[in-house]
């Protein structure tokens, strides 16, 4: 339980970091920290494959890309636009509502315990989690690779030099 | 798991830590007189006998030497990039299995730091977060050189990481398994003419060291550091023991990288005849099981080592063999060749264990 609060408590702390930091490349490094507190969450919920995906895709994939192209840019706090008032008034609103909504959504809930007796802790297991996807959920998973290949397609598209192009 | 066998656990670890240090140590040494050796010359000789206090000068010089801040430097993480190379690097031995298990009575102490059935993703996903290190110092040095090492340590990274992953799905279809002790003990069955991975996946493991040559920046693929195009690349601004940091981190991701393929495609702590062996040391001479079982695990942990320095070995040999890729021909090289070969290699396993030829893993043990 104490490991709990202490991993909520640095999750909380370093997504506000990612709002807050003035500077994109602190920012992007908070958000890493954000996916390992998640990736142990993950781990106290026994699902290793899960928190070991989130690391390799995440912090290892997407944000070396989001660091990338900040540094490729260059973007740093003097380079940040200055929004104008209306922007940042209508975004606090708008945030501010969804928070309610999702509170609201929330607080009906009850959380369905458990019955530690037939609890099968080994659920989040790598050949756990194959079983069902390949058996009881092949076809969402496989749909789900044919909307990454159209991803992949429109990138390689939309990368592609046309022609007469300047080679840089 | 017991308190007691937790400690066990706590020391191999220990254990694991300092060796990956004093090799990391003792390879500038092997690197500078393998360096020597292919260009016939004499190398480091001067401290001690063959020079091989030569890596303890070596500290001594960098932790003596100058701390320099660059100006308009980002302090905080120009500190952290090198510590973070260091942490990242040093993570990923805990889950390697460098021999089988000792038993004392009851107490059964496993020769790996921690034993988790998602081990070979655990090593890719700290690999990749390897190179953040490199992007963060590079980018916090506030010189040009530095953030274009950067960058393109992040490109090559990224590039090279998909193949390296390719690679390995080819032996996780024939394993069924990601935990790294259950792909070595697979590697050899006992009363059976059993095959290393490298003889199943030659195609595999070839992709899979190219790739590991470009995740540890090594020459040929060392283009992040590349000398003569950005100066030092991401350590230009860099001294004193931060530079030895980001080099030892180097070694440490280099011996790790060798670990990972023998424990992979050579058959980790395996080694030729041990089952024989082992019966022969408890029926004809007279040892408890227990005792002829810890004498295997025990030169278990030599083989494994001895395949280790074998390819830390070929990694200096080819760094001194082989001039460095230009960077769009590493490019091409990751994205035409090597991905493509490694979805090949998929399509073929496949095929291969379909129709049977690769035979079905039984969990013996």
């Amino acid at each position: 339980m104490s490991l709990f609060l202490f991993l909520s408590f640095v999750a909380l702390l370093s997504a506000l970091g990612v709002v807050l930091a003035k500077n994109p490349v602190h920012s992007v490094l908070f958000l890493i920290l954000t996916f390992f507190t998640l990736s142990a969450h993950y781990l106290l919920l026994n699902a290793q494959f899960l928190a070991a995906v989130n690391i390799i895709v995440y912090a290892g994939a997407i944000m070396v890309l989001f660091l990338f192209v900040i540094m490729f840019l260059n973007l740093n706090e003097e380079t940040e636009p200055q929004k104008p008032m209306l922007a940042k008034v209508a975004a606090t609103v708008s945030g501010g509502l969804l928070l309610l909504v999702m509170v609201a959504a929330l607080r009906g809930v009850e959380p369905t315990g458990y019955n530690a007796a037939t609890f099968d802790s080994q659920i989040g297991m790598v050949d756990r989690l194959g079983m069902v996807l390949f058996k009881e959920y092949s076809l969402p998973f496989e749909l789900a690779s044919i909307l990454l290949l159209a991803a992949m397609v429109g990138s390689v598209m939309l990368g592609k030099r046309e022609t007469g192009e300047r080679n840089f | 798991m017991s308190l007691e066998s937790l400690g066990w656990q706590g020391l191999v670890i220990l254990v694991v830590f300092g060796i990956s240090l004093l090799i990391a140590t003792y390879c500038t040494y092997a690197e500078r007189v393998i360096a020597a050796f292919l260009q016939d010359r004499v190398g480091p000789d001067r401290a001690g006998p063959f020079g091989i206090v030569q890596p303890l000068a070596d500290a001594v010089k960098l932790f003596t030497k100058e701390e320099f801040f660059p100006s308009g430097a980002n302090k905080a993480l120009f500190i952290f990039g090198p510590c973070l190379a260091m942490i990242t690097a040093l993570m990923s031995s805990a889950v390697i299995p460098f021999g089988n298990f000792l038993k004392f009575g009851e107490t059964v102490v496993h020769l790996q730091g921690i034993e988790i059935n998602v081990g070979m993703l655990y090593v890719f996903g700290i690999v990749s977060l390897g190179v953040y290190g490199i992007m963060i110092g590079g980018w916090a040095s506030n010189n040009k050189f530095s953030l274009l090492g950067a960058i393109r340590a992040a490109s090559q990274n990224i590039s090279y990481e998909l193949a390296m992953g390719l690679a390995l799905i080819a032996v996780l279809m024939m394993s069924g398994s990601l935990s790294l002790r259950d792909i070595t003990l697979q590697q050899s069955v006992p009363g059976e003419w059993h095959f290393w991975n490298v003889v199943k996946q030659p195609l595999g493991f070839i992709i899979f060291i190219v790739c590991a040559f470009a995740e540890t920046n090594r020459t040929p693929f060392d283009l992040p550091e590349c000398e003569t195009e950005l100066v030092g690349g991401y350590h230009t601004e860099y001294s004193s023991m931060k530079m030895g940091l980001y080099l030892f981190a180097e070694y440490v991701n280099v011996f790790v990288a060798s670990a990972v393929m023998s424990v992979i495609y050579f058959g980790g702590f395996n080694f030729p005849f041990q089952y024989e062996l082992r019966s022969w040391l408890s029926s004809s001479q007279g040892l408890s099981i227990d005792a002829a079982q810890n004498i295997i695990a025990i030169l278990g942990v030599v083989a494994v080592f001895a395949k280790i320095f074998a390819f830390i070995f070929f990694f200096m040999w080819v760094r001194w063999t082989l001039p460095r890729f230009r960077y769009d021909q590493l490019m091409r090289l990751g994205w035409t060749i090597l991905i493509p070969l490694a979805i090949f290699n998929i399509l073929l396993t496949g095929g291969l264990i379909t129709t049977g030829i690769i035979p079905e893993i039984k969990q013996w043990w």
